[in-house]
């Protein structure tokens, strides 16, 4: 192993534990081990590298290699709070060191403007707690740009009439461009809309002791063999153990975060990889596991003092749980796209990113043309819904289909809905005896009309390419997320939101929550960069107030 | 190292060696690496040799299978050794589907001899009369978990078994090699 790793004894003071080593954790473990700190970070996943990816779909896409195993970590979902659950498969995310950005498609938008204040310029929503952010775009911009160059992002800045301003351009050239790209463009041309070259967190040229990417096609849901994906894996977390002072601690799973009787966090109660049961101290503690695994282990680490769950004295945390929206339209092609080579997008669309009061609804979005099909997914449900499923056209349809067919996606809006959430249910247990999170989704109408409004774009772009065939998937109710978003959102009242704007909450000094559960709105389907930008900006803080003495610790 | 890894690295310099990626050639020995690391939970045992299927059920399914990706003017899931995969699937990862198999191969034996006669097995059938048997039981769990498996052996890894000479790739045009060059497709190469 080429990074060094260190391993502290139980006497040695630790000064954070960071709960998850993923898009948000892996920042913070970095910025803070950087700045002096001694860092534990438990992630319940295997430490994997790249040496042990593989391109197999059946064990990466069927049998959950690097994600979430509902076998023994089941979930279960119901659509409104008055049905009862069913176990399910709800969420997915990604569960080992890096976490979900080692198998993410690495689709690598800022955030707009508009995103944090929307509230105010559209007004409120009924049924929705449509709100806010309580910082602005400018104030995150620095660390937009801090994410981007750190990490390593291919785009071209200035390319998207729509973006907001930005301080720097991106670090890396765009990836090549795609047939997918070339018809998006051709597509938007047409149209009056204005394709641009995908911002991904993928390098198109060698970065920092990093390989260019090799267009292999394996980027969503595998890890990159060419650490040419961006992921925290590749990147900060191999910075955070060089310092000395971090330590990544796999397989452990937090199954409480304990506090004593002043209320303040002491450390954390995990299993290991055998099920042994230790506990950690340490000053502070940084809870980065996911929007759907955070409010979990909140409710997980209630107690005498914290009855409804750690930080949930106002009853917010796991509530407006966002998804984003999606909405899709597809099309089969003269030639072959090949579009099983390569990264997954390469042009993307903002014309619609806006909301607007003519549509007569909230919501807006972006827009995409890709494929993302592997060999054996495709064989089992890539084809047009009208295809027969066996026999002798079924394999020439196989034949057509695999490299000719694109799929226009939009990415959209959800709004958040306190009753969407994520809570304890009451009767299923995990493979650690522990209750599993339920998941209670149902788009608001608002989503369901923009998620119309996006397919109907999503058919003109694809029809303005100029297909041989088009079909569209029908806009339902969505049962399944992998944007996880909104649990413990952030704000300045601490009567109606979990932590403040530097991501600590409010009702205990020294615990902080940063990932995409502090998001307050949805932003437009690609939460990544943002999850990592606020990551990189509460690291700032969380030192700041750390050397300052700001941060009572209960040592 | 054994003789797989061998020909995966032989595979691997060739094929570079053919693009003319200095990255690649300079960092061949991490991506054999990553390579050798290709170790599957199933690996083929020896040809012609079933792990979990009698001779007559591995008859039987393979004749389902060779219906649902038949072989025409290129080969098919027969061809693609799949039902090598289906096997070593039920032998390891796949064991909790055994029973949904067991007895849906009973019952098709059941149906067969009721339509055609005491004798007859179905892969003894024509296929018109195995398609028309198969169309009576296309919403039936069991045909919908051989229609699963036949795709996955078809186009899995060929390590699992299936998929035999690539196959199942060349039939829908995929290439698995580790880099590509843009132009990718038609239209960007225009």
């Amino acid at each position: 192993m080429i990074h060094q790793q260190v391993r502290f004894d139980a006497q040695t003071e630790i000064d954070f534990v960071i709960i998850g080593a993923g898009a948000a954790g892996g920042i913070i473990a970095r910025e803070l081990s950087t700045a002096g700190f001694r860092i534990v970070v438990i992630e319940q996943g295997p430490y994997m590298t790249e040496k042990d990816f593989e391109h197999d779909e059946l064990k990466y896409m069927r049998q959950r290699a690097i994600t979430n195993d509902y076998k023994r970590e089941p979930n279960t979902f119901r659509a409104t709070e008055k049905e009862k659950a069913k176990v399910q498969p709800a969420v997915i995310y990604g569960r080992q060191v890096g976490g979900g950005t080692v198998h993410f498609t690495a689709n690598f938008w800022r955030f707009h403007e508009v995103d944090f204040n929307e509230r105010s310029r559209w007004g409120s929503i009924a049924g929705s707690g449509f709100d806010d952010w309580p910082i602005s775009y400018a104030e995150l911009e620095p660390y937009y740009t801090k994410t981007e160059w750190e990490l390593g992002v291919s785009g071209l800045a200035g390319a998207s009439p729509f973006d907001s301003p930005r301080s720097k351009p991106y670090p890396l050239p765009p990836l090549p461009i795609k047939s997918s790209g070339v018809l998006a463009e051709r597509g938007a041309k047409k149209l009056g809309w204005h394709a641009f070259p995908a911002p991904m967190a993928i390098i198109s040229q060698p970065y920092r002791g990093r390989s260019a990417c090799l267009h292999c096609g394996f980027c969503e849901y595998f890890g990159c063999e060419a650490k040419a994906k961006s992921s925290t894996l590749a990147t900060v977390i191999r910075e955070a153990e060089q310092t000395g002072r971090c330590e990544i601690r796999a397989d452990s799973c937090v199954r409480k975060i304990e506090v004593n009787k002043a209320g303040l966090v002491t450390g954390v109660t995990y299993f290991d990889k055998s099920g042994r049961e230790h506990f950690q101290r340490a000053r502070a503690v940084v809870l980065c596991a996911n929007g759907a695994e955070t409010p979990r282990l909140l409710f997980l680490s209630k107690s005498s003092l914290f009855p409804q769950g750690l930080a949930n004295s106002t009853g917010k945390v796991g509530k407006y749980l966002m998804f984003n929206g999606h909405a899709r339209a597809s099309g089969l092609f003269e030639h072959p796209l090949n579009e099983f080579k390569s990264v997954a997008v390469s042009r993307v669309i903002h014309d619609f990113y806006d909301s607007d009061p003519k549509r007569g609804f909230y919501g807006g979005g972006g827009i995409d043309m890709r494929f993302v099909s592997y060999p054996m997914n495709f064989a089992l449900g890539g084809l047009p819904p009208d295809s027969p499923r066996w026999g002798p056209k079924y394999k020439a349809l196989l034949r057509e289909h695999f490299t000719r067919t694109l799929h226009a996606t939009g990415h959209t809006t959800s709004l958040p809905v306190e009753s969407n959430n994520i809570s304890l249910d009451p009767n299923v247990k995990d493979a650690w005896g522990l209750p599993v999170m339920r998941v209670t989704y149902k788009d608001h109408a608002e989503d369901m009309k923009t998620m119309g409004f996006f397919q109907a774009r999503c058919k003109e772009l694809i029809e303005a390419a100029g297909p041989r065939k088009v079909w569209t998937r029908e806009v339902r109710n969505q049962t399944f997320g992998f944007h996880l978003l909104g649990t413990c959102r952030m704000g300045n009242d601490p009567r109606t939101s979990v932590v403040d704007k530097y991501h600590r909450a409010h009702d205990v000094s020294n615990l902080f929550i940063c990932d995409g559960s502090s998001f307050v709105t949805s932003g437009r389907g690609q939460p990544t960069c943002t999850i990592q930008a606020l990551a990189f900006r509460a690291s700032d803080h969380i030192i700041r107030m750390a050397k300052n003495g700001d941060i009572k610790s209960a040592i | 190292m054994d003789d797989q890894d061998i020909s995966r690295r032989q595979f691997m310099i060739k094929s570079c060696a053919s693009v003319g990626s200095a990255w690649i050639l300079s960092h061949l020995p991490e991506i054999a690496a990553a390579q050798q690391h290709a170790r599957h939970v199933v690996q083929s045992p020896a040809d012609d040799k079933f792990e979990f299927f009698t001779a007559e059920q591995a008859a039987e399914t393979e004749a389902i299978a060779a219906q649902i990706i038949p072989t025409d003017d290129t080969p098919g899931a027969r061809e693609a050794r799949v039902i090598y995969f289906i096997d070593r699937a039920l032998a390891t990862f796949a064991s909790s589907d055994r029973p949904v198999f067991v007895d849906g191969l009973k019952d098709l034996e059941k149906q067969t001899r009721k339509r055609f006669g005491k004798t007859k097995t179905f892969s003894a059938l024509s296929s018109e009369q195995q398609t028309e048997l198969l169309t009576g039981i296309e919403k039936s769990p069991f045909f919908e978990l051989v229609r699963t498996m036949t795709i996955l052996g078809m186009f899995s890894n060929p390590e699992y078994g299936g998929n035999h000479n690539q196959i199942g790739w060349k039939l829908l045009g995929f290439e698995d090699h580790f880099h590509f060059k843009s132009p990718f497709g038609f239209y960007d190469a225009e």
